[in-house]
């Protein structure tokens, strides 16, 4: 209950009261989410069970009854007759699992390096810095696109279909830990002059002691600005992968997998069938992205 | 400088080495070129004769000298999947994303520095705020709903334009355009917006602001007092000192531009290289994939390098540090 307490007097959580943008974007993020978590409860229909699919229903408007069986879907059925509204629910479930999973990859891979770099200094700093400034001048999604062909060029071709989901969780991963190095690096060059660290080294800490137990918590916050933002970017960038067809398998559709299959219905005039899934999308990585902006205005680290 | 150009020029010739390095790793590790080449009925006295006649028994340096020297002599090896020499299919596809590539640029630098410049000089315009909610709603979409949107709208709802491929081309040599014909000036359009969008945004944001500061420094006033028109102040003293950054800017986001194309080449169906790379991706297809990589480095390491060296031409101050 104190702890409790505690957040609720904090100069955060004043800040955020205060903060259109932050409630809004924090509710929107909060209920895609949890719809997301809980989708086998709230989905109306089971897009997976090929058993409960009526192709009758296939085509059916948002909020019409459909004209051969009578029911009402609320975003509308795709050609199989496949609820628009409850394969949106487990596509953003993917999405997201792709995103969070792909950011914790590239976080711990990036932080590691990152306090390996500064703590190691010298040449192996100058290795670690170098290979991130080469990264860095290509545009990432051009790398996770390479590391997803070459992934997949790698796995026996019968279980590309069960790997594709690790496989792109770890060329987007791969495409972003730079960020999270070169700011855990920065911030680390400076922890280490502090006298803290100094104590640390006399009472005899080892070097990953002193990275792991003194230095990382001080640098926390920026690792979790550099987190939320990477998140909407990963999103983005999955839904980008997915829609080339490059990225998440039709057995498992995320967004991005929805959005092209859409794509096919756009001139034909089944515009739902693209829009919603598109419009989720937007609203997730949109919250997301505001609520990382908020966060790095609020706590403030100094990212360069 | 000349030290420093040279320490740049050996770096930016180290990482071509190292993306070589990776390019052949692909080539060499990805898939067993002895299983794609020969036939189920093989014997080992065939496998053993292929390898030696490859040059696979080579130790791995001499293999990758090989290698390099092939790529550099335009050799590039064949195509999995269409079964042709690469370098024959790049040369097909270039043009397309070439000239994809520069309408967007020229849209984005265009559009950017008028909006930029008009932003800056209005800055409480509603129509500025207008532009500056939509630029900053469009930099958040992902590349491809803005594509399928523009479809949407002006080919499916209001059918104006086409919604995929070149058109019409015209063969000049080995040189495909479609900037001569009605239908590819047509079909450009929507791919070239899509495509440019984000550096349009970018240039007139940084259009923007560095306006903004020259307005209100010294020189601005003092041509103002000595009874300038506001016409003669901003666009023949002020523009002239916002349009540097812009020229380095552009030429940095020039490789972005050629690497994004491939996101817009798919949404619609432009057949440039961008479109063959993420069909290379989908059907595991390496020589192109590799080939491609290497293409998209040479450029991207080249303009970096162009432009550090052109920073230190232009930018006196920069060349203080290069004895530390």
């Amino acid at each position: 209950m104190t702890r409790m307490h505690a957040f609720l007097s904090s100069d955060f959580f004043w800040k955020f009261k205060r903060s259109p943008v932050a409630i809004v974007s924090f509710t929107v993020a909060m209920i895609l989410i949890l719809s997301a978590v809980f989708a086998p409860l709230i989905a109306p229909h089971d897009p997976f069970n090929p058993g409960s699919l009526n192709l009758m229903n296939g085509f059916s408007k948002p909020m019409e009854p459909n004209q051969f069986t009578g029911d009402t879907f609320w975003l509308g059925t795709d050609d199989q007759g496949r609820d628009v509204f409850s394969t949106i629910l487990y596509g953003m479930r993917i999405s997201l699992f792709v995103g969070v999973a792909s950011v914790a990859f590239a976080l711990v891979l990036g932080v590691s390096l990152g306090l390996l770099a500064a703590m190691a200094g010298g040449r192996t700093d100058a290795i670690i810095m170098r290979l991130a400034d080469i990264q860095l001048s290509f545009p990432a999604i051009l790398i996770a696109m390479l590391v997803f062909g070459i992934a997949k060029g790698i796995t026996p071709v019968h279980l590309r279909e069960e790997m594709a989901i690790w496989v792109l969780i770890i060329s987007i991963g791969l495409s972003d830990w730079v960020q999270f190095a070169r700011v855990v690096r920065g911030s680390a060059m400076v922890e280490r002059q502090k006298e803290y660290v100094e104590a640390a080294i006399l009472i005899g800490r080892g070097p990953i002691a002193i990275a792991v137990r003194h230095i990382l918590p001080n640098i926390v916050a920026s690792v979790l600005v550099i987190a939320t933002i990477s998140l909407a970017l990963a999103i983005i960038a999955e839904a980008t992968l997915s829609f080339l067809g490059v990225g998440a398998p039709p057995t498992q559709p995320s967004l991005g997998t929805l959005i092209r299959i859409g794509q096919g219905y756009l001139f034909s005039g089944e515009w739902w069938i693209l829009f919603f899934p598109a419009g989720t999308l937007l609203a997730l990585a949109l919250s997301v992205n505001l609520l990382g902006d908020w966060l790095r205005n609020v706590l403030n680290p100094k990212l360069d | 400088m000349a030290l420093y150009i040279l320490r740049r020029v050996l770096q930016s010739f180290f990482v071509l080495l190292a993306v070589g390095l990776v390019a052949f790793s692909m080539f060499r590790f990805v898939g067993d070129p002895v299983d794609n080449l020969l036939g189920q009925e093989r014997t080992q006295a065939d496998i053993e004769r292929l390898r030696d006649v490859l040059g696979l028994n080579d130790p791995f340096i001499v293999q990758y000298w090989n290698f390099l020297k092939d790529a550099v002599q335009g050799d590039l090896g064949v195509s999995f999947r269409q079964g042709r020499p690469v370098m024959d299919i790049f040369i097909e596809r270039l043009p397309a994303t070439l000239e994809l590539a520069l309408i967007s640029a020229i849209f984005a630098v265009v559009v950017g520095v008028v909006l930029g410049v008009y932003t800056a000089l209005k800055p409480k315009g509603w129509l500025t705020n207008l532009i500056l909610t939509v630029s900053l709603v469009g930099v958040s979409l992902p590349t491809f709903l803005i594509g399928i949107l523009l479809i949407y709208v002006f080919a499916v709802e209001l059918g104006w334009l086409p919604s995929f491929g070149r058109g019409e081309t015209v063969q000049i040599g080995w040189w495909t355009t479609g900037l001569l014909t009605g239908s590819g000036l047509k079909a450009l359009i929507l791919p070239a917006i899509t495509l440019g969008l984000y550096q349009m945004t970018l240039i007139m944001r940084l259009v923007r602001s560095e306006m903004t500061e020259v307005l209100g420094s010294d020189y601005i006033r003092f041509a103002r007092a000595r009874g300038l028109t506001d016409r003669s102040i901003h666009f023949r003293h002020a523009i002239k000192n916002t349009l540097i950054p812009v020229i380095t800017i552009t030429g940095l986001q020039l490789g972005s531009i050629i690497a994004f194309a491939i996101i817009t080449e798919t949404v619609f169906q432009w057949p440039g290289v961008g479109l063959l790379f993420i069909d290379s991706v989908r059907f595991v297809d390496i020589p192109v994939m590799a080939s491609y990589l290497m293409m998209i480095s040479v450029m991207f390491v080249a303009i970096n390098l162009i432009v550090d060296i052109l920073y230190v031409i232009i930018d006196p101050r920069l060349r203080a540090g290069e004895n530390t």
